[in-house]
């Protein structure tokens, strides 16, 4: 492409008919907030949070069979600094609740979370003592996923639901 | 030593011995805890040199209200004793064997942890299991099976079914 070219699109040359040739050109227009809001929704970066055999669908729908890597997230950091979203995988023991707040502390903003299981979103089978009722309690969570445990599909479905909610946000968090 | 001579054994020394299912246990008072358990340890032909657990069971309505089971091995003669204590409602404390057996440390802490029972004596006496600040004593049969509010740092979340009521 000519190098005069591209440079007339800097200057603010060119709408209506204009427009329309640097479609042609292979030049797309939009809002600087949905090319942010589509980059993050692309690649999000899960941060690894397993607590219970919920865990055990979520790896299994990292893995080759569910492919996570076709919506750009098969990698599940280990250190929250690198992430932001926590998928709770999991029922959450009072214990551990202090723990998993701070490992949400430390992830940068933007951070989604993600409720994985009948366990995350209310406690489940667990209603006593030792199981946090709903890490709702704890943390704020975008998508809750139901399931003893969810099946892959259920959980891509929940990230995929994550995915319209990150795309539509109507402003730049 | 096999069990019928450990029976033996035990009853020449303790008036209270159960057997049960191929099992010994030994009742004690409270005032003769240390003593029991210090004989149970030094006697030769007893040895019991392991603490292997220490639990407690609830009996609401009847006394006394709290037993303590002290569970023994004898890593020579590999045979084991249960030693249990009764303790009253409003008198639950027993003193701690962690002079005699160190594996009571942690034990007695659990033992606080979900039943209230404090160990006079005991170098660390804090929750093990649940949350340092968290209130009362999940396994006595008066605490609540199911309905427990979320308690973190301070705050208290009540039970799913009592929320946005």
């Amino acid at each position: 492409m000519p190098v005069e070219r591209v440079a007339g699109v800097h200057t603010g040359r060119g709408s209506g008919a204009d427009a329309e040739e640097e479609v042609r050109r292979g030049i797309l227009v939009t809002t600087l907030e949905k090319a942010v809001n589509w980059a993050r929704k692309q690649s999000m970066w899960p941060v690894t949070f397993g607590l219970a055999c919920c865990a055990i669908e979520m790896m299994s729908a990292g893995a080759g069979n569910y492919d996570l890597a076709r919506w750009g997230m098969e990698i599940f950091r280990a250190s929250p600094r690198q992430s932001d979203l926590m998928i709770v995988a999991g029922r959450l023991s009072q214990k551990m609740a202090p723990v998993l707040r701070q490992v949400y502390d430390q992830m940068p903003e933007p951070k989604w979370v993600i409720s994985m299981g009948v366990c995350a979103s209310a406690g489940g089978m667990f209603t006593n003592y030792a199981v946090v009722q709903g890490v709702d309690t704890i943390v704020p969570v975008d998508v809750y996923v139901p399931g003893c445990p969810p099946r892959p599909e259920m959980l891509m479905y929940g990230i995929l639901t994550l995915h319209e909610k990150v795309r539509t946000q109507g402003h730049l968090k | 030593m096999n069990p019928p001579e450990l029976l033996e054994g035990l009853r020449r020394r303790f008036p209270d011995v159960q057997a049960a299912r191929g099992e010994a246990t030994v009742v004690v008072e409270r005032s003769g805890l240390l003593e029991a358990l210090a004989y149970l340890k030094d006697e030769r032909d007893l040895s019991f040199d392991l603490l292997s657990d220490l639990t407690a069971s609830d009996w609401p309505g009847r006394f006394p209200r709290y037993w303590l089971a002290y569970h023994l091995l004898s890593l020579e003669h590999r045979h084991r004793v249960r030693v249990k204590v009764g303790l009253a409602e409003d008198d639950a404390t027993a003193p701690t064997v962690t002079g005699a057996y160190p594996t009571a440390n942690w034990f007695e802490r659990e033992v606080y942890d979900f039943y209230g029972v404090t160990f006079q004596g005991h170098p660390d006496l804090r929750r093990i299991i649940m949350p340092d600040d968290w209130e009362g004593y999940p396994l006595r049969k008066d605490y609540a099976l199911g309905g427990v509010g979320t308690q973190y740092k301070g705050a208290f979340i009540p039970p799913v079914d009592e929320r946005n009521a």
